[in-house]
């Protein structure tokens, strides 16, 4: 993240059930409405389906489950926000639920804070820093990371085993 | 055989019937309308006429041939007896028998002019043209010479119910078309009787022939040239173009074309929609199916034919259009998703056409994208030659299978795996020549790299004749790592792909080649990548046999569509053998056991249901696809069968690849996404929840 | 075992001409030099295959095969007919008494071969 440089940090503002989240504006490539979402068996319920994409069938991710949040429900104001994020070293294509898409902003570095150790209901490692937006704390993400935790390895590997969950290995 | 030449044989014949001529001739003067003398008189001529054509008596035959018309007239009363005739008919009869006696001499003005005698004395203008029989009957060959290009035809049979009797053997006449050229015979079975009404020598059945061949029509109609004028012959030339089933039926009236496209508007298999609702037959679909099967044969083979004119393109185009055909595959299944919810018929008529188009384009592309491995084989040549210097060992390398045809990507893709197990074959794999000889096997070590297509698969494989592996250490090595459970009973198969592990080596020498317990893990996932799988057999002390299995093509395959809960998956065809219905009652029954009876045969089966842990209502109506892998028939139980589907492969990405169950996705014509199951690997996933299940 | 074929012709050359044919082909021959004889040998040992003429005296060739087929034996048997004229007429008369097909004269002994390997199979 670029926000030791002094810079303003261009950042895509989402709200997911009341907290507003943000994304590098720079990793987000399109921001779609919810259309037909498939299923995939036996997959990590965190990265639990697919879209199409402009013809790409991209991974839809649920933030809710990561973030052990209510049941993503969708409304009116749900949207798709696809994203590239690195994984393993490769650029992929990514979709996230969203509950609402706010707008695309710059948060000045002064305000950025790295991440407090307490206080945060979702572990350090997946933010990336926090900032202001008015009165309201902004939690950027560190989406690279958020994928790459071992939790979203589909669950069921040989050390969940003997787990009620049966899945593809 | 010491039989006398028929050509004398012939001459004192003739002597004969010209005297039994002239002694009729001579009676009929006095009894001019006694019958049997004309018939006598007549049928001797006929005998000259024929039996002179017969042995090269041409002339002779010509002359007879003018007598005999005249004697026809007679015969059927035409024309009269007169003095004059019987005249003129012995000076003939004379004139015959120098024609016979000396065949090679210039008489053909006196034969003229003895004709021309004989119309004016039967006062007709006709002694006819007297021309030699010319027609051959019976044998189809003859004829042009030249070769036709093939051509072919829609042959459809109906013999009348009593063709037998006549000695008229139906298979015999099939067997003939057969011999004709490259044939399809498909059997109509419905005019069978119930076997009480059978009788036995009645046929019942009529076929539909495809044949394929460089010989006239005329010689497909010559096959039946004796029976043509009681049976039902329909011969057409068919173009050689993909068609669909639903055109096929119509253009052969066997189904009409309103019940197809009402058919084909609903999503399941056109066959057997028209089945159910009467509008045709199921041997009928079956034959329209084997039409379609032979066209795409003769159109394959007729491609292979043509002459070889090449020009070099840039691959990436080859890239370009590949994914633009894809495109437009997936364009046109919404286009036909649309359309055949429409009412709209022109509509309905383009989505097909360009349904067929798109499925020909597609078919083109990907032989284009096709190459022959053997540019793949040629450069380990150099590697094997280096490996061999650099390890002080003696290798042969030996391949086979080299015109075995893949994607080019695929190609590309296969090289630094096959680099790394030729690698490890020879480094580890052969022994030093010292170590050969003391086994008793030659100094020279042996891999053997080869190809071969099995259905749309390509089965690669790499042999060496050395050490083999050792069960014992990768055992001893896994339990050490953790990948097995001391004790535990694995297959060797099972055991091997612990090779695959990333980290995992058992050589204790690092060699600068291999053994630093990299690669093996990527040569795994390269081939998975490519949807292929890897499988290694190994006798201790006698080599190790490496074989690779990849899918033809990574772009776009032929898949059957199914749904299971609210989801749509797609089976590769190419996996499919057929698919039947599950009876309530045996769906019940197989519940507390995992075998289906299919026609007799135990068939396993896995409930995808289950497997996808779905959970929304149940269809009342559960359909069983019978897929085949390894050569094993599994049946998986899913919710219905919805048809064929062009399917784009889009890869999952990592986050995704943990589950092997799917080998990639597609997109449908309503824009959703379909997974693509990965059989093999499903079907081991069904064997691991059923022993967890067994267990616990 | 080898096949019998009966030759059914009052011409001695057509019959040697047949004999010589299909006897070289590994078929037994039986001749006839007209339609009743033909009849009296049918009757008298199965044949596999009859060759008739056309036209014979005493009986013809399309009576003969009619009198064939009326015997249970001959049903189903091949009979082929040799004609001269391309004449249509008589070769429909042939079918409806019975004939399985024809040959037409003149014909190479190849041609004969082939008719005969058409109803009887290779």
């Amino acid at each position: 993240m670029s926000h030791e440089d002094g810079k303003d940090l261009e950042v895509l503002t989402f709200g997911l059930q009341g907290e507003i989240f943000a994304v590098e504006a720079l990793s987000v490539r399109e921001i779609l409405d919810l259309a037909a979402v498939t299923a995939v068996p036996n997959s990590n319920p965190f990265v639990g389906s697919l879209v199409n994409v402009r013809g790409k069938v991209v991974p839809l991710a649920d933030l809710h489950i990561r973030f052990g949040m209510e049941p993503f429900e969708q409304t009116v104001d749900t949207r798709v926000i696809v994203l590239e994020v690195p994984l393993e070293g490769e650029a992929t294509i990514v979709g996230i639920l969203a509950d609402k898409v706010f707008e695309v902003t710059g948060l000045a570095a002064t305000t950025m804070e790295a991440a407090p150790d307490i206080g945060i209901k979702w572990r350090r490692e997946f933010v990336s820093g926090i900032g202001k937006r008015g009165e309201d704390f902004v939690i950027v993400l560190n989406m690279e990371r958020i994928f790459a935790s071992r939790d979203s390895e589909p669950a069921g590997k040989p050390e969940d085993a003997g787990s009620e969950t049966v899945t593809a290995f | 055989m010491s039989s006398p030449d028929p050509r004398d044989v012939f001459r004192n014949e003739a002597q004969e019937l010209l005297e039994q001529l002239e002694q009729a001739l001579l009676d009929l003067e006095n009894a001019p309308d006694d019958g049997e003398l004309i018939s006598s008189a007549f049928r001797a001529l006929h005998t000259l006429k024929g039996s002179g054509a017969m042995f090269g008596f041409e002339a002779a035959a010509h002359f007879a041939h003018g007598l005999e018309n005249a004697f026809d007239l007679v015969r059927k009363g035409k024309a009269p007896i007169s003095g004059a005739l019987i005249g003129v008919t012995l000076a003939a009869k004379d004139h015959l028998r120098i024609l016979i006696e000396r065949p090679d001499e210039a008489l053909q003005e006196e034969s003229d002019r003895i004709l021309a005698d004989l119309s004016k004395a039967i006062g007709s203008t006709g002694s006819q043209k007297g021309g030699r029989a010319t027609e051959t009957a019976g044998t189809a060959e003859s004829e042009t010479a030249e070769a036709n290009p093939a051509t072919t035809y829609r042959i459809q049979i109906r013999f009348p119910a009593n063709i037998m009797d006549n000695g008229t053997n139906p298979l015999l006449l099939l067997d003939e078309l057969k011999g004709l050229g490259s044939c399809t015979v498909s059997p109509l079975t419905t005019r069978i009787p119930p076997i009480d009404a059978i009788d036995p020598n009645s046929c019942y059945v009529d076929w539909d022939v495809l044949l394929t061949t460089d010989k006239p029509r005329s010689a497909i109609e010559d096959v039946f040239i004796f029976v043509l004028d009681e049976m039902e012959l329909h011969i057409e030339e068919v173009a050689i173009e993909n068609k669909r089933l639903g055109e096929i039926l119509v253009e052969r009236g066997d189904a009409p074309a309103a019940a197809v496209l009402t058919a084909l508007s609903r999503q399941e298999r056109l066959g057997e929609i028209l089945v159910k609702e009467g509008a045709t037959s199921e041997d009928r679909v079956a034959s329209a199916l084997a039409e379609q099967r032979h066209i795409q044969t003769s159109a394959a083979k007729a491609q292979q034919k043509a002459p070889q004119a090449s020009i070099r393109v840039p691959a990436e185009r080859l890239d370009n259009l590949m994914d633009r055909v894809g495109e437009l595959v997936i364009a046109q299944a919404r286009l036909r998703e649309i359309a055949t919810t429409s009412q709209d018929v022109a509509l309905r008529v383009v989505a097909e056409e360009i349904e067929r188009l798109a499925a020909e384009l597609r078919e083109n592309t990907m032989s284009i994208r096709m190459l022959p491995i053997g540019s793949l084989f040629g450069r380990f040549r150099r590697l094997v030659r280096d490996l061999s210097q650099e390890l002080g060992k003696d290798v042969q390398l030996l391949t086979s299978g080299e015109e075995t045809e893949l994607d080019k990507t695929m190609i590309e893709r296969l090289n630094d795996p096959m680099v790394h197990l030729i690698r490890n074959s020879i480094d580890h794999g052969l022994e030093r020549p010292e170590g050969r000889a003391q086994a008793g096997k030659p100094r020279e070590g042996r891999v053997e790299l080869s190809a071969d297509h099995s259905g749309a698969q390509v089965i690669i494989r790499i042999r060496d004749d050395g050490r083999g592996l050792n069960r014992e250490k990768i055992r001893a090595r896994a339990e050490e790592m953790g990948f097995l459970t001391p004790g535990v009973a694995v297959s060797d198969n099972e055991l091997y792909q612990v090779i695959f592990q990333p980290g995992f080596s058992t050589s204790r020498e690092v060699t600068s080649v291999s053994g630093r317990g990299v690669g093996m893990d990527v040569v795994k996932r390269t081939i998975e990548a490519l949807r292929g799988s890897i499988e290694i057999a190994s006798t201790e002390g006698a080599g190790t046999d490496i074989t690779l299995k990849l899918p033809l093509t990574l772009a776009i395959i032929d898949g059957l569509l199914v749904r299971v809960g609210q989801n749509r998956y797609v089976i590769p065809l190419s996996m499919v053998e057929e698919c039947v219905e599950l009876s309530t009652e045996q769906d019940l029954r197989s519940k507390s056991r995992s075998f289906l009876n299919i026609r007799g045969e135990l068939v396993p089966f896995l409930r995808l249901r289950e497997m996808f842990k779905v959970t929304d209502e149940i269809s009342p109506y559960p359909k069983v696809v019978i897929v085949s892998a390894d050569d094993r028939r599994i049946g998986l139980v899913v919710d219905q069968i919805i048809g064929d589907h062009q399917t784009v492969i889009k890869s999952l990405t990592k986050l995704h690849s943990g589950i092997e169950t799917f080998s990639g996705a597609t997109i449908l014509g309503d824009g959703s996404v379909a997974l693509i199951l990965d059989i093999d690997h499903l079907i081991e996933f069904g064997r691991v929840q059923e022993e967890r299940l067994k267990a616990s | 075992m080898a096949k019998t074929v009966l030759t059914v012709d009052d011409s001695a050359s057509m019959r040697q001409l047949i004999k010589m044919t299909l006897g070289g082909a590994g078929f037994a021959v039986v001749e006839a030099s007209d339609g009743a004889e033909g009849l009296e040998k049918a009757r008298a040992a199965p044949v596999d295959l009859i060759v008739t003429d056309l036209n014979m005296p005493r009986m013809d060739g399309i009576s003969l095969i009619r009198e064939l087929r009326k015997l249970s034996s001959y049903r189903g048997v091949p009979i082929l007919l040799l004609t001269t004229e391309s004449d249509d007429e008589r070769k429909k008369e042939a079918r409806g008494a019975g004939a399985t097909g024809w040959i037409t004269k003149p014909f190479g002994q190849d041609q004969l071969l082939g008719v005969v390997k058409k109803v009887l199979g290779a």
